[in-house]
């Protein structure tokens, strides 16, 4: 009974995603949403990363860019076609993960933190000072749409459904793999490496194969956000970009699937809604980061669902289990 | 002769950028001493340090007054900032405390941005403003305020934590925080002092360097990531480590901009970063975990 | 349990997005929105914040004299925060829920040529404030862009000229890796043959450097004769300062994104003998009456000072001259986004604050290098030159 309840879950997930965009009429809240699915992406790896490996990484949107600037140097400069740009993109990306990943990983805490964010400055540094290749900072124009089979993906509502079609995709494979013998032994590195070493895990060769595949999942997006903007510039692949990414993964919830997506919904729609507020949108952002962390340490989700238990505890008059 | 007129005058620069790094690290390892937290809002108490100053010279065109108010005001932001943000957390693993200290830095730089504008404001140097020839380079007497000083803070840090009963204190807790407490040591205090300390610091260091590089709102974020560089770079908490990663990263930039490419100074940087904590995992003198 | 829950969150979400999205929708007595983007905060904010301020005031100027054609205008202006990303959203939602019939902005450029694919696609006019050249070029492919800015290459030949006439041909270049620096290394490589000049060194520093002794070292190490930095905010004041620490006393000569007061007080003593090609509105107290762009940069200058406090600033110039001459569009073309487009391409000898404009099918920002110029800094003070 287990597997036709797990399907309806991601059928009842995949109509929605759907209906939500018929409902959108205006298609500026579709190209919203389409940002919405590629920071998803980005997240979904991130989270396998920190919430279930528990190793952090704060040089994430540097295979982002590799991804997005692969794509559109390849599909500009070379005319490649931008599927096998993608695909090359993609191997780029892993092939640096894995030379970073192999000395990074045996950092620990904040040392880890380190070594990824100076990969991350390297890599925006290049980006910026490589101008033959990628326009510098003022960005690579014209990258072409993506084609399918006659169909062009040039408009939001086109975007949106190879988007989120992706995503779809990228979520029931980040979700198996978590149940699958690959997530236990990622949670028994999450709570001690020791253990699971003991248990015969090989944890540098697991953590390296985490890093990779979420570096992987960035690069996608990467390619898919280059096809979406048609332009690119240095600036989106930022170390605040980076920062912004573990937020997601924090806020939205660590070590949750479902967890990345609201992380990244929430924090890419709080911007557009302080608008509003002008000059003050800066301070009312840091407030509300701080505010749902000192309080909901454990990101939205878990955090409103504690809140739910304790609620119910409280009402059937029992003592909240802490 | 040639070759080393140009050498000289890169490790002046380097010195003088490095020393304000190692200010910045220090303030990051006295807080990671006390809580192991990594206060990411710590370059903002130097452009706080900087802009305060500047504003009360406007006020009153004194500079030791702007010296001394800048640091006191920074030093209870500091207190304010740990008492609102860092107190009340309930579940303090170590992630959700870098978010927190990151939203708390976007907070204070917004309201920087708000209260005093977007436009860089200058303060006059401590001393006079000609250069002064040192062989086949030149260096500026503010150069000399910000070393001297620099060395004097650390000098005072290293006194304070080894000679006073309060630093024994401090230092106590950071070896064994639950130890500290049964023998009748307030960590709570320990946390609080190490955040005023570490502020202070950070301000002293945005008021050395503003005449040379002027203040703004948003200087304090590139500078924080340096410090937190420099602080990784010699060691998480040890105050020797944290000098030596400064300067060293100070003077690499320089370097690096002078001798190899201007472009890629940074990059340069942080790569000898990587390869130093590829090579000594704990950083230059941190010790084992 | 859990994931229903969070399905149950993410779908609150989706519904809040809708009915904001509602609300939006109303709309009351037909007023003309012109849409504007800006860097008003982050790295670029001394551009943004003077051009909101300036479309702002203008915008209640023009409602005060009763509208354009009696219809009221309303501007709709986002913060890019120098974020192509943002700069993009910001711009489907000026075409699609605000209905801009004209966007002003960005002030970037790389988030102009981030805005510029979909503002096409739209068929909306987009006037950009920024000064990368790609932007209006080649005008064929840029049907619906133009932009009020100067272009680099106005502000290079204005220099290579001056250097000309006074026989000096070696040069040491110093750009900031922005766009602006980077477009600025550019023209400056690019036209240094055809003034004879030879490009001896080339060093950058990056936006929010503090010290610039390094690169400056080097380039003393050099023969250069001339040294010209291209940068916008402080770092250029902190290269006037390095320069007068390391004792280099060749000229320096400065970018027109240097050109302003704040400029002089940032750099104190040092500002004293440096160069520059400015916008005439930092100058116009000093232009000959017959200067026909004299009148209009005091106009603008005096009303800014009397709303915000502050003197005006070339940045605001670009928003101001982008308004105006969108002002005259509007009333020849009425609520047309086609007309208004064909309307802009026809403005001729236009006397704007950034220059005379004269715009045609082959040139989309209309400016020659009398835009500029060359002005010196004497005792804290600008002084034109020639």
């Amino acid at each position: 009974m287990r597997l036709p309840r797990l399907l309806n879950r991601w059928l009842l997930f995949t109509a929605a995603v759907f209906l939500i965009a018929l409902l959108m009429e205006n298609e500026y809240y579709l190209t919203l949403l389409n940002f919405i699915g590629i920071h998803t992406l980005l997240v979904v790896g991130l989270n396998l990363l920190m919430g279930y490996a528990g190793q952090i990484s704060l040089g994430h949107a540097a295979f982002f860019g590799l991804g997005a600037y692969t794509s559109g140097i390849l599909t500009v400069t070379y005319g490649l076609n931008p599927w096998l740009a993608m695909l090359a993109g993609m191997i780029i990306s892993g092939v640096a993960a894995f030379l970073i990943g192999i000395p990074a990983l045996k950092l620990r805490g904040y040392y880890l933190a380190m070594a990824t964010l100076g990969f991350g400055v390297i890599v925006y540094i290049v980006f910026t000072e490589a101008q033959a290749w990628t326009g510098g900072p003022s960005g690579l124009a014209g990258i072409p749409a993506l084609h399918l089979a006659g169909l062009s993906f040039d408009t939001p509502w086109k975007l949106y459904l190879l988007i989120w079609m992706v995503v779809i995709l990228i979520l029931i494979l980040s979700a198996s793999i978590v149940d699958s013998r690959i997530g236990r032994a990622l949670r028994a590195l999450h709570d001690s490496e020791a253990a699971a070493e003991s248990l015969g895990v090989n944890t540098q060769r697991l953590k390296l194969l985490i890093f990779v595949w979420s570096a992987l999942y960035a690069s996608l997006a990467g390619s898919l956000f280059a096809h979406t903007m048609n332009f690119i510039a240095p600036s989106s692949f930022d170390i605040m970009f980076s920062i912004k990414l573990v937020t997601m993964v924090v806020v939205g919830g660590m070590a949750s699937v479902w967890g990345s997506l609201l992380g990244a919904g929430v924090l890419t729609i709080l911007p557009e809604v302080l608008v509003f507020f002008h000059d003050f949108e800066v301070v009312i952002f840091g407030g509300i980061l701080m505010v749902v962390m000192i309080f909901l340490p454990r990101g939205l989700v878990r955090g409103l669902l504690d809140l739910k238990e304790f609620r119910r505890y409280k009402r059937q008059g029992g003592a909240f289990p802490v | 002769m040639e070759i080393l007129a140009p050498l000289l005058q890169y490790l002046i620069s380097g010195l003088t950028n490095g020393a304000i790094y190692a200010l910045i690290a220090l303030g990051f390892g006295i807080i990671y001493n006390a809580t192991t937290i990594i206060n990411f809002a710590q370059g903002e108490m130097v452009m706080l340090g900087a802009l305060c100053a500047i504003s009360i010279y406007h006020v009153n065109p004194s500079l030791p007054l702007a010296f001394a108010g800048g640091v006191a005001m920074v030093t209870v932001i500091g207190l304010v900032f740990e008492r609102l943000a860092l107190r009340p957390v309930r579940d303090p693993s170590p992630i959700s405390l870098i978010i927190i200290t990151v939203g708390g830095a976007v907070f204070i730089k917004g309201i920087a941005m708000l209260l005093w504008g977007k436009d860089p404001y200058s303060l006059p140097p401590f001393t006079s403003n000609v250069p002064i020839g040192l062989g086949p380079a030149t260096i500026l007497p503010q150069n000399l305020w910000v070393l001297g000083v620099g060395a004097l803070l650390v000098l005072f840090l290293e006194a304070f934590l080894r000679l006073t009963l309060v630093g024994k204190a401090m230092r106590a807790c950071a070896y064994n925080p639950r130890a500290a407490r049964l023998v009748g040591i307030s960590t709570g205090r320990m946390v609080q002092l190490s955040f005023g300390l570490s502020a202070a610091l950070g301000a002293a260091g945005g008021i050395l360097i503003a005449p040379l590089t002027l203040g703004v709102y948003d200087m304090g974020t590139m500078l924080g990531l340096k410090g937190f560089s420099a602080a990784i770079l010699g060691g998480l908490g040890s105050i020797l480590g944290g000098v030596l990663g400064g300067l060293l990263l100070g003077v690499a930039e320089s370097l690096a901009s002078g001798l190899i490419s201007s472009g890629y100074r940074d990059a340069v940087a942080f790569l000898i970063l990587l390869v130093a904590l590829f090579i000594r995992p704990q950083g230059l003198l941190g010790g084992k975990q | 349990m859990k994931s229903r829950a969070s399905l149950v969150l993410v779908a609150v979400i989706m519904a809040g997005l809708i009915c904001f999205g509602a609300a939006g929708a109303k709309a009351e007595k037909k007023p003309y929105v012109i849409g504007g983007i800006f860097s008003i905060t982050g790295p670029a904010s001394y551009l943004g914040e003077p051009e909101r301020n300036t479309m702002e005031m203008l915008a209640a100027e023009l409602n005060a004299k009763g509208g354009i054609k009696g219809n009221p205008v309303k501007v709709v202006i986002y913060d890019d925060e120098g974020d192509v990303t943002k700069a993009r959203l910001h711009a489907e939602k000026l075409l699609k829920k605000d209905q801009a019939l004209t966007i002003i902005g960005p002030s970037l450029t790389h988030t102009s040529m981030a805005v510029l694919p979909i503002t096409q696609q739209a068929k909306t006019p987009l006037i950009s404030c920024a000064a990368g050249i790609g932007i209006t070029s080649p005008a064929k492919e840029r049907v619906w862009t133009f932009k009020t800015a100067q272009t680099d290459a106005m502000a290079v030949s204005r220099i290579y000229q001056y250097l000309k006439q006074h026989n000096l041909t070696k040069v040491a270049i110093l750009t900031v890796s922005t766009g602006f620096g980077v477009s600025g290394k550019e023209q400056l490589t690019k036209q240094a043959e055809e003034y004879g000049i030879q490009v001896v060194a080339q060093e950058v520093f990056g936006e929010k450097d503090t010290d610039m002794t390094p690169q400056l070292t080097k380039i003393r190490g050099t023969d250069a004769q001339t040294v010209i930095c291209w940068g916008t905010g402080p770092a250029p004041a902190l290269v006037a300062k390095n320069m007068k620490q390391l004792g280099v006393t060749i000229p320096l000569i400065q970018s027109h994104g240097a050109a302003s007061r704040k400029f002089i007080e940032l750099a104190g003593d040092a500002a004293d003998g440096i160069m520059m090609p400015a916008g005439k509105l930092v100058v116009y107290p000093l232009l000959p009456d017959t200067d026909p762009q004299k009148a209009v940069c005091q106009e603008y200058d005096k009303k800014y000072q009397a709303q915000y406090n502050k003197p005006a600033s070339s940045f605001g110039g670009y928003a101001y001259d982008a308004m105006m001459m969108l002002a005259q569009a509007l009333e020849k073309a009425g609520a047309d986004r086609a007309k208004i487009r064909a309307a802009l391409e026809q403005t001729k000898n236009f006397v704007g604050v950034s220059g005379v404009f004269n715009m045609s099918p082959e040139d989309h920002n209309g400016l020659t290098p009398e835009a500029f110029v060359m002005v010196k800094i004497e005792k804290g003070d600008f002084k034109l030159i020639e």
